[in-house]
């Protein structure tokens, strides 16, 4: 492997270290949204990303995710965009941040005299807070065992779980040799492996844990009346839930699984943990994950430095905050996309690579991004994000047996 | 299987009912199991099934060493596998088709 392992990373107040050093414009709801675009949008290549919950009504979920997204290792900054009238604890959130380390503004825009003039004042504070960022932002040497990656597949077909997403396990089985964090997810997905994961688990209390995540999930989705299985997965040759979760959880690799996550837990030890995305109690705000990005949020949330994003039918989604990096399932997908993708695991199907190989390759551009190459969808200027509203239970003590 | 579908069909693991196909197929052509041939009137993507051999109504089907769904009607071998022949045993599938029926 020619990529170095050790490459320069932005330190934070709390000891953790960051691969990206962003500046998080944050609406705090829908009525707000378009103000903190118009803030970002001369900016958007600029490392200045745009996040928010649409929701007035108070979350104590969104609150918890908002906090760990603005005081995230990859995040330098935060500018929170409020209407005023919306429920979202401003004031909480900014004094966290404040806490942090970084630099915080609020504007509410009922108070700054409206569109225009809180537009300006965002800008306003944008260019001063980006003009000061890296020269008052430590740099610090960052090694391969302080990264944190996830991995997530979105608009799967049949190939994914046959090039790409085994491939992915195999740089999942590098980065946790290595000690480093890998997260996969998520338990929708995985439906029908119960059994095989809990055999995984680095203890048999935590193994009871995954079977009891397993069946919540299998319930949530039941009565949503959906897997999670879009129509394009079945255009691609999968026929049913498991057979999509068979090939997903390729992408866990052969580690064993040293603890259980849910959204904002942030993994203690070097290992491969499971992101448990499911709300706990009665099915009460929709789908556990309304699309992709809903999930690469809360990997994010976890700490994801960056997230491997195994698609066959061809996502081209990247995220705000953490870099995504595409790594194309399907040959034929790869040709028609190549602009969007950073690896192609279809030259397997096609006897043109081994499964380690790509493995490999994947492993590599890991490092590449951590030392600061764009991905495809970076540079495309993707910045997908979305929050909803969800409520979890705390994790137990058998869910991080490390 | 027929000497001319190697390179076309894989069997991810020993135990496994079906195929995976690793080449889209076109229209009309024609798979050969044994003295058995099976005309496929549409084309196939590559990583759709094909069935490895006789599968009965109500049989698991075997992919990753795995059980996926089970057969919802008799399937021959070579023919496509499918929604319109398979369901999950955990949630329906959703698909287009299903909306219009």
């Amino acid at each position: 492997m020619s990529a170095k392992a050790e490459f320069s990373g932005y330190l934070r107040q709390d000891g953790r270290k960051g691969i990206r050093n962003t500046i998080l414009v944050v609406y705090l709801v829908e009525c707000a949204h378009h103000v903190a675009r118009e803030i970002v949008y001369p900016h958007r290549k600029q490392g200045v990303h745009l996040i928010g919950f649409g929701g007035c009504y108070p979350n104590q979920y969104a609150y918890d995710m908002m906090a760990r997204l603005c005081t995230h290792p990859n995040t330098g900054g935060a500018l929170l965009v409020s209407l005023g009238c919306e429920s979202f604890d401003r004031r909480g959130l900014a004094k966290q941040i404040a806490e942090s380390g970084r630099p915080v503004e609020t504007l509410v825009i009922q108070e700054k005299g409206g569109t225009l003039s809180t537009v300006e004042q965002g800008q306003a504070w944008l260019g001063e807070t980006m003009a000061g960022l890296e020269e008052s932002t430590p740099r610090v040497t960052m090694a391969v065992d302080e990264l944190v990656v996830g991995a997530i597949c979105g608009g799967s077909d049949a190939t994914s779980g046959i090039t790409a997403n085994p491939a992915i396990g195999r740089c999942f089985d590098l980065l946790v040799e290595k000690d480093a964090k890998a997260i996969f997810e998520e338990g929708g997905e995985l439906i029908g492996c119960e059994r095989i994961m809990a055999e995984r688990a680095v203890t048999p209390e935590l193994g009871e844990e995954i079977l009891a995540t397993m069946e919540k999930t299998a319930r949530y989705y039941t009565t949503m009346g959906h897997g999670s299985f879009a129509v394009g997965n079945a255009d691609g040759g999968l026929s049913t839930v498991e057979e999509k979760s068979m090939g997903a959880y390729a992408k866990s690799g052969s580690s064993p699984i040293s603890g259980l996550i849910k959204p904002g837990d942030v993994p203690p030890a070097g290992g491969l943990y499971l992101l448990d995305i499911v709300p706990d109690g009665g099915a009460r705000f929709g789908f556990p994950n309304i699309n992709d990005n809903a999930e690469i949020a809360e990997l994010i949330a976890c700490g994801a430095h960056m997230t491997l994003f195994s698609t066959g039918r061809g996502s081209v989604v990247g995220s705000a905050i953490s870099p995504v990096i595409k790594v194309c399932a399907n040959p034929d997908t790869f040709r028609r996309m190549a602009g969007d993708m950073d690896v192609d695991a279809g030259r397997i199907l096609e006897g043109r690579a081994t499964l380690d190989e790509v493995g490999e390759e994947i492993f590599s551009q890991v490092l590449a991004v951590a030392g600061g190459a764009p991905t495809k969808s970076e540079s495309l200027g993707h910045q997908e994000f979305v929050l909803t509203y969800k409520s979890f239970e705390p994790i137990g003590p058998a869910c991080l047996p490390v | 299987m027929d000497e001319a579908q190697t390179g076309l069909l894989l069997r991810i693991s020993d135990v496994d009912n079906v195929y995976v196909l690793l080449r889209n197929l076109t229209a009309g052509t024609v798979l050969k199991f044994g003295e058995r041939e099976t005309v496929h009137e549409k084309a196939l993507e590559l990583g759709h099934k094909i069935a490895a051999r006789d599968i009965a109504a109500g049989e698991k089907i075997i992919k990753y060493g795995a059980p996926i769904g089970s057969a919802t009607r008799d399937i021959r071998a070579g023919e496509h596998v499918h929604v319109h022949n398979i369901k999950s045993d955990y949630i329906p599938t959703y698909t287009l088709d299903s909306v219009t029926e």
